[in-house]
C-alpha cells in the first residue's frame, strides 16, 4: 500500500484493521514489525525551504538523499549527521526524511550539536484512529501545548504514521580538519576525548577506533567551521592535548570520508556477528567494553556511543548500568529473544505502553516492534 | 480569564487535608494560614491571583511523594511551583488546590566534568546551576533573563528559552535526566546522563508540560565549556524590512551568532529615556553578538559588518572591549524595565518565521492605533521569538481587558503568519483559551490524551494549558477510557 496523499493514509488507516507495518525507504526497520506493508514514499515533495529562516517543510516520504541535495544547493544540511544504515544492515534501499525522524536517526555530530528530535519543529502523522494530527510548527521555538514531536522522534512508527515533518536547519561549514592520535588505549582515549569536548575549541566529532587487523588504534577529533577559525582551533587543541602524543592532521577530504565511515559504521559491514549500539555515559565506555568483551568494538561521542560487535545470540545488557543497548543487527530468532529495544523500568514501560494505547489503540502500526 | 469553580467539599476538609499533609512533613513545611499562603496566591502575571488551601514545601522527592499521595488519595489538585516567575500563570492556584513548591529543594547532588553533566534538585535557581560550575571553566546554556529567580524545575516545565538559544538551543536541548513524581505518589526516573532514550522519548514530552504529568523533584542537565570571549556589535537600519533582511543575511551566510536581538522605535525611545544607553533614534536596532577567541570574534565581526554596510546602516557600532559590551547590551537589558516606567505592560511571545517580520510589526503598529494603547518590540530575532509589550494602565477601568484583545490579536496574527502562540513562557492560563486558534479540536485532544496516561484524575495543575470547555469531560470525571476494551497487544 502506497497512499499519495495524507487524506488517502488517514481514510486507508481508518478503513483498516491493520496490523501495518510501516516503511520508508526500509533502510531502518530494526524491529520486528508485523503486518501488510504501508510505504509513505507517496507522501514527497518539499513544501517550505526558508534558507534564510533555516526553516525546512518536507513530506515524511521524501527520500534523505534528495533533502539533503537540496539543502546543498544553499550551503546547508542537517546538523544531526543522519546515518546510512543499509550497508551495516545488508538492506537495499534509500532512507526517508519521516524514516529518519521516526527512528530519531542521528550521528557523530549528535553529541553537540543534538539529534534529530532537537531539530525537528513540527509534525504531521496520521494516529491508529486514521485522524490527522498536527503538533509543533515550522518555527525554531515553540512551547505551545506539549512536544509531541519528540515524542514521535524515536517511537519508530508506533504511534502513528508520519505524514510531514518540519526541520531545522544548519549553514554547511566552510571547511573541517580531523586530528588524529595514534595508539593510545581506550581509557586514555575517553579520557583524552573528554579534554577536547571541555575546552573551547567546538569539537563536531570525537570517536575511538581501537586496533584492528594490524592497524593502530585512532583516535580521532574533529573540528568545522570558517577556515581562520579551524586553522586557530587545530593549533590551540593540540597544544591542549599534547600530553597524549602527537596529532596528525587530516584535511577536509580525508576528513569527510573518515567521518562517512564512522557515521554509518563501516567497519562493521563486512564482519560476522550481532550489532549493538550502546548509549553510555562517557568515562564509564572503556569498562563496559572489557566488560562485554566483544568481537570488535569502536567509541563515537567522546565515549558516550559503543558500536560492539559480538558473537551472535550473545546478551549483553546486563553490563550496561548507566544508559541502554539497542540490538541493532542480528538474525530474527536473536532479535526475538533478547529484545532488539532495551528494556525499560517498569514505571517508564507502563507510561509508554499507556501512551501507545492512546495513540494506537488497536495497535495497527508496527505491532511487535517496540513494546 | 476563567477558572474553574473551586469544589466545596475539599475546601470544607481543609483541616483533614493539612493534618495528613503535617503528619508527612515537617511544621514549618506546611503553609495553611490564609495570611501565608497569600505569598502564593500569583506568579508574575500579577493580574490573577487566588490564595491556595494549603503550600507545602518539601525537601526531598521521598516527601514530594508523601505528599502527591495524600493529595491523590483525597482528590485534591496539586499545583507544582517553582519560583514563580512564570508570566503565563502557570503557577496561578486555585481556592481548592495545594501549591507544592520545590524552593528548599536546591541541592546540587553531582557534577561531572569529564561527562559534562550536573544533576541537581529542581528548586535550585537557572543561575546558581551556572554558579556551581564557572568556576571551572563551564556553564550551563539555557539564560531565560529571570535567571537570577527561576527554577530549574519551573524551566523544565515551561521548557524556557534564552538570549543565547539561537546556538545553544532551549531547555529541552540541554535536559539529559528527571526524576519526577506522579500523581499517585510514584517516583519515575527518565533519562540519566547518556543521550537519548531507548524506548519512546518521555523526557521529550515531560519538558514544557507545564506541570501537568508529574512533579520533577531532580534534573540532570548537561554543562558545556565557556567560550574563550563573546562581544556584540549594534546595527542601526531606518527601516524593519531592512533589518529583518540583514538577519536572513547573516544567517545564509553561514554565521552562527549565538544572539540577534532587535528593538523597535518605541522601544528604542523608551529605553533611552530610561537607562541612557546611548542608542541611536531609528526604526530598527540589531544587537548581534558573537563568540571565540579574540581572532574569531574578529572574523566574525567583520563578515557581519561587512553584510550590514551592503543595506546601508544609519549605526554602526561594534564593541572593542568588555565596556563597550557593556553599553551596547545596556538598553536591551533594561528595555522591559524602561516599558514599565511608562505604565504597566503585558509581555507577549509568539513567534513567527522571521521572513514574516515586517508585515507583522507593520500590522502590530496598525493594531496599536486601533486599540490607541502603545506597544514596544523586542525580539529575539535569529529565531522569530517576538515579546511585543503591549502597554495599559492597569487603575484604568477597561484598560486590561483593552490590552487582554489587543494581546491576542497579535497572537492570532503570528499563527497566521506561521507561527505560534508562545515561544518560551508557556501557555498556562494566559493563552490557554487561544489554543483552538493554533490548534484542532483533534489535534488538542490528542495532548490531553498523554496527561490521560500520566495524570488519569487530571489533579495536577488542571485548569492550565487546555481550553476549560476542551478539558471539561476530563477535569470532571478523569480521563475517557480507552475506545476498546480489550487491547490487541495483551493477545
Ligand atoms: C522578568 C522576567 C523575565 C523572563 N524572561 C524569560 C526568558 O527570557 N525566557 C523564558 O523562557 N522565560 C522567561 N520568563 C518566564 C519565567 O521566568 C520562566 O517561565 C521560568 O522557567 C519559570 O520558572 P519558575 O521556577 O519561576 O516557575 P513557576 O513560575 O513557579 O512555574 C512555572 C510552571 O512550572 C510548573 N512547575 C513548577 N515547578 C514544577 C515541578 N517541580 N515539576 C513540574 N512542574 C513544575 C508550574 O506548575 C508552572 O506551570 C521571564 C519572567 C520574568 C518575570
Amino acid at each position: 500500500m502506497m497512499p499519495k496523499t495524507e487524506q488517502e493514509l488517514a481514510e486507508l488507516v481508518a478503513g483498516g484493521s491493520g496490523p501495518f507495518r510501516i516503511a520508508g525507504g526500509g533502510t531502518r526497520t530494526i524491529g520486528l514489525a508485523e503486518g501488510e506493508a504501508l510505504s509513505t514514499r507517496g507522501l514527497s515533495g518539499v513544501k517550505l525551504y526558508e534558507p534564510g529562516s533555516l526553516t525546512l517543510v518536507v513530506g515524511a516520504g521524501t527520500l534523505l538523499s534528495e533533502v539533503e541535495e537540496l539543502l546543498a544547493r544553499e550551503g546547508q544540511r542537517l546538523a544531526f549527521e543522519a546515518p546510512s544504515l543499509g550497508g551495516l544492515l545488508g538492506v537495499e534501499g534509500y532512507s526517508t526524511i519521516g524514516g529518519v525522524v521516526a527512528a530519531n536517526a542521528s550521528g557523530p555530530r549528535r553529541m553537540v550539536a543534538g539529534a534529530a528530535r532537537d531539530f525537528s519543529l513540527g509534525v504531521r502523522f496520521v494516529d491508529g484512529r486514521g485522524e490527522v494530527v498536527k503538533n509543533g510548527g515550522r518555527v525554531m521555538k515553540n512551547v505551545t501545548g506539549y512536544d509531541l514531536v519528540k515524542l514521535m522522534s524515536g517511537s519508530h512508527g508506533t504511534l502513528g504514521v508520519l505524514s510531514e515533518v518540519s526541520l531545522k536547519t544548519q549553514p554547511m561549514p566552510e571547511t573541517q580538519v580531523s586530528l588524529v592520535y595514534e595508539g593510545l588505549s581506550a581509557d586514555r582515549a575517553v579520557a583524552m576525548m573528554s579534554a577536547s569536548l571541555g575546552s573551547p575549541f567546538e569539537v563536531s566529532g570525537a570517536s575511538h577506533l581501537p586496533e584492528a587487523g594490524g592497524a593502530a588504534a585512532r583516535t580521532v577529533l574533529r573540528l568545522e567551521g570558517f577556515e581562520k577559525s579551524v586553522a586557530y582551533r587545530s593549533g590551540s587543541l593540540q597544544a591542549l592535548l599534547a600530553p597524549f602524543g602527537e596529532a596528525a592532521v587530516l584535511e577536509i577530504t580525508d576528513s569527510e570520508a573518515l567521518w562517512l565511515g564512522i557515521r554509518d559504521v563501516q567497519r562493521f559491514t563486512a564482519a560476522e556477528g550481532d550489532v549493538w549500539r550502546i548509549s553510555t555515559q562517557p568515562s564509564t565506555a572503556a569498562d563496559i567494553v572489557a566488560a562485554i568483551n566483544p568481537l570488535d568494538a569502536f567509541y563515537d561521542w567522546g565515549g558516550g556511543l559503543i558500536w560492539a560487535l559480538t558473537s551472535s545470540g550473545t546478551d549483553i545488557r546486563a553490563h550496561i548500568k548507566n544508559g541502554h543497548a539497542t540490538l541493532v543487527r542480528a538474525a530474527e530468532a536473536d532479535k526475538r529473544r533478547l529484545g532488539v529495544f532495551p528494556p525499560e523500568n517498569a514505571v517508564v514501560a507502563k507510561l509508554s505502553e499507556g501512551l501507545r494505547r492512546q495513540f494506537d489503540p488497536d495497535a495497527k502500526f508496527n505491532r511487535g516492534m517496540m513494546g | 480569564m476563567d477558572m474553574p469553580s473551586p469544589n466545596v467539599a475539599l475546601i470544607a476538609k481543609k483541616d483533614r487535608i493539612v493534618s495528613r499533609l503535617r503528619a508527612v512533613l515537617p511544621d514549618d513545611a506546611v503553609i495553611s494560614d490564609i495570611a501565608e499562603t497569600r505569598a502564593y496566591e500569583c506568579d508574575a502575571l500579577t493580574a490573577y491571583r487566588c490564595p491556595p488551601l494549603v503550600a507545602v514545601l518539601p525537601a526531598n522527592t521521598a516527601e514530594v511523594s508523601a505528599v502527591l499521595k495524600i493529595c491523590h488519595e483525597e482528590g485534591v489538585p496539586v499545583v507544582p511551583r517553582g519560583a514563580g516567575t512564570s508570566l503565563a500563570g502557570g503557577a496561578l492556584p486555585t481556592a481548592d488546590c495545594v501549591i507544592l513548591g520545590v524552593a528548599r529543594m536546591n541541592d546540587v547532588i553531582e557534577v561531572n566534568y569529564p561527562d559534562r553533566f550536573i544533576k541537581v534538585q529542581t528548586g535550585r535557581t537557572n543561575l546558581s546551576v551556572t554558579g556551581a560550575v564557572e568556576q571551572d571553566g563551564f556553564f550551563y546554556a539555557p539564560d531565560p533573563s529571570s535567571q537570577l529567580a527561576c527554577a530549574i524545575a519551573g524551566n523544565i516545565a515551561m521548557n524556557s528559552g534564552g538570549a543565547h538559544c539561537l546556538k545553544y538551543g532551549v531547555t529541552t536541548n540541554n535536559l539529559l535526566g528527571v526524576t519526577m513524581v506522579l500523581m499517585d505518589g510514584t517516583v519515575v526516573e527518565v533519562g540519566g546522563a547518556h543521550m537519548d532514550s531507548g524506548g519512546l522519548d518521555l523526557l521529550g514530552v515531560i519538558c514544557g508540560s507545564e506541570g501537568q504529568l508529574g512533579v520533577v523533584t531532580e534534573a540532570t542537565l548537561r554543562i558545556l565549556p565557556k567560550p574563550e570571549g563573546a562581544l556584540p556589535v549594534l546595527i542601526g537600519y531606518d527601516s524593519n524590512e531592512v533589518a529583518g533582511q540583514c538577519v536572513s543575511d547573516i544567517i545564509k551566510a553561514g554565521i552562527l551568532p549565538v544572539a540577534i536581538e532587535f528593538m523597535d522605535r518605541p522601544c528604542i525611545e523608551a529605553t533611552e529615556a530610561f537607562a541612557k544607553a546611548g542608542y541611536p533614534m531609528c526604526e530598527a536596532l540589531l544587537i548581534i553578538e558573537v563568540e571565540g577567541s579574540e581572532g574569531e570574534i574578529r572574523d566574525q565581526l567583520d563578515r557581519i559588518m561587512a553584510i550590514a554596510k551592503t543595506h546601508n546602516p544609519v549605526e554602526l557600532r561594534e564593541a572593542k572591549d568588555a565596556d563597550q559590551a557593556y553599553r551596547i547590551w545596556l538598553g536591551r537589558k533594561s528595555a522591559f524595565g524602561a516599558m514599565g516606567q511608562i505604565n504597566d505592560y503585558m509581555c507577549l511571545d509568539g513567534t513567527i518565521p522571521v521572513s514574516e517580520l515586517p508585515y507583522v510589526l507593520r500590522r502590530i503598529g496598525e493594531m496599536s492605533k486601533e486599540y490607541g494603547l502603545g506597544v514596544g518590540n523586542v525580539f529575539h530575532a535569529g529565531d522569530g521569538n517576538m515579546h511585543p509589550l503591549i502597554l495599559y494602565n492597569a487603575n484604568k477601568p477597561g484598560d486590561l481587558e483593552k490590552c487582554e484583545a489587543f494581546g491576542a490579536d497579535i497572537l492570532k496574527l503570528c499563527v497566521e503568519v506561521g507561527g505560534c502562540l508562545t515561544g518560551e513562557h508557556g501557555v498556562g492560563i494566559e493563552k490557554r483559551d487561544l489554543m483552538t486558534v493554533q490548534y484542532a479540536p483533534v489535534d488538542l485532544d490528542r495532548q490531553m490524551a498523554v496527561k490521560d496516561v500520566f495524570d488519569p484524575q487530571w489533579l495536577l495543575n488542571p485548569a492550565k494549558v487546555f481550553p476549560l470547555a476542551s478539558s471539561e469531560a476530563r477535569r470532571a470525571g478523569g480521563s475517557a477510557p480507552s475506545a476498546s476494551g480489550i487491547h490487541p497487544r495483551d493477545i
